[in-house]
């Protein structure tokens, strides 16, 4: 299942992109109530948006934000019809992105 | 002991100002009239939406989480695990009406051949075992994900809840109506308590939703649990916060108590799956 639900909206040349990511966003502070050992961080460290293959927007995340993050940003330059891409790279080394077209 | 007991329930069943000799229909009426006159700005069909239909503060924080909801990821995962056949090859649509695509309004019914109330959850997980699939958790995961897809399917149906004209239908009905007046739990508290007489009051720093239409956006993302969660996952929820204990999931007191629940929200439509505090 892809990671990343997407939706941007172009009005008065600003493009406002909002999406909602799936991951557990683990802190790596949190203890396993059976083992009481620490649950080991899992959690999203760079978050990137690309338009036009430009970079419009980069975020470094850490374990203080929360499970399935929901992210909005704006930025100017783009058009409906172009396409915005978000990645994301977490500290497993796992990473996904994925399109929408902006309306 | 038994006899005392019986003859207590008896005069406690006499004493209840609202159950003696009236229908569920009337029940109904009245019950639907007190939320009418206790809310009059709020249209009746804005019920489904619970304490955001009653208060404008907390409805602006709400809409904003609406435009991108939490449960929009359940809803996607319940739609993959709704379509993905089981073992031998059949699906869940195999075993609902309309291969249970908009039916969240027909449940939970009482079905007359088994004399018992039928919720989703529990045709969900019949489906299951009936296919030979092992039964998945009544409260939260991957019950909560397909509920949530089913609901989603059906949202804007009306609920016309029916009592079937069967003794056992409504002694059914009248369990999950006396479930909903009485008192229980260290704290000593009924649903009515919070929901009826005092719906729309602060407890601590929550509100108390309206009992008129507080089923129909189940089941819910609770920013409180982080994730989705069943109708009887609240249900033991609220009981547990009445310092009572609570009764199984699925088991007949829960399913009689839903039954009465959404039989006084008909009329009102499906808006599940919600999102809330």
């Amino acid at each position: 299942m892809a990671t990343l639900k997407i939706r941007a909206k172009e009005q008065d040349g600003v493009t406002t992109v909002k999406t909602l990511i799936s991951h557990p966003m683990e802190s790596g502070q949190r203890k396993d109530s059976k083992t009481g050992k620490l649950i080991p961080g899992h959690y999203v460290t760079e978050l990137t948006a690309e338009h036009n293959g430009k970079q419009v927007m980069s975020a470094n995340w850490g374990g203080g934000i929360s499970k399935n993050p929901y992210l909005s940003f704006k930025f100017k330059g783009a058009a409906a019809g172009d396409s915005i891409k978000i990645s994301w790279v977490d500290n497993m080394g796992k990473s996904d992105s994925a399109e929408a077209e902006i309306k | 002991m038994k006899k005392t007991l019986a003859t207590l329930g008896l005069a406690l069943m006499i004493a209840l100002p609202l159950s003696a000799g009236a229908t569920p229909k009337q029940d109904q009426e009245e019950f639907q009239k007190y939320f009418m006159e206790r809310f009059p700005n709020t249209p009746f069909e804005d019920f489904v939406n619970g304490v955001y239909s009653i208060d404008a503060a907390s409805r602006e924080q709400w809409m904003e989480i609406e435009e991108f909801a939490p449960y929009e990821l359940n809803i996607t995962k319940g739609e993959e695990l709704f379509n993905k056949p089981f073992a031998n090859g059949k699906t869940y649509a195999s075993c609902f009406e309309n291969g249970g695509i908009g039916i969240r309004q027909n449940y939970p019914y009482f079905d007359t051949k088994r004399g018992e109330v039928i919720t989703l959850e529990l045709a969900i997980n019949e489906c299951r075992t009936a296919n030979g699939e092992k039964a998945l958790g009544w409260k939260k995961g991957a019950i909560a994900d397909i509920s949530a897809y089913m609901a989603y399917t059906s949202r804007g149906n009306i609920f016309d809840i029916e009592i079937p004209d069967d003794p056992r239908a409504l002694a059914a009905y009248d369990r999950g109506k006396k479930h909903f007046y009485q008192k229980r739990g260290q704290l000593n508290m009924a649903c009515a308590d919070c929901h009826k007489f005092y719906a729309g009051n602060l407890i601590r720093a929550d509100l108390l939703s309206p009992a008129l239409g507080q089923l129909t956006h189940f089941p819910v993302y609770r920013s409180k649990w982080g994730g989705l969660g069943t109708t009887h996952r609240r249900y033991a929820g609220c009981n547990e916060q009445v310092r009572a204990k609570p009764f199984p999931a699925q088991g007949e007191e829960y399913r009689d108590l839903e039954f009465f629940h959404t039989y006084m929200s008909n009329g009102l439509a499906v808006n599940g799956p919600g999102a809330r505090k």
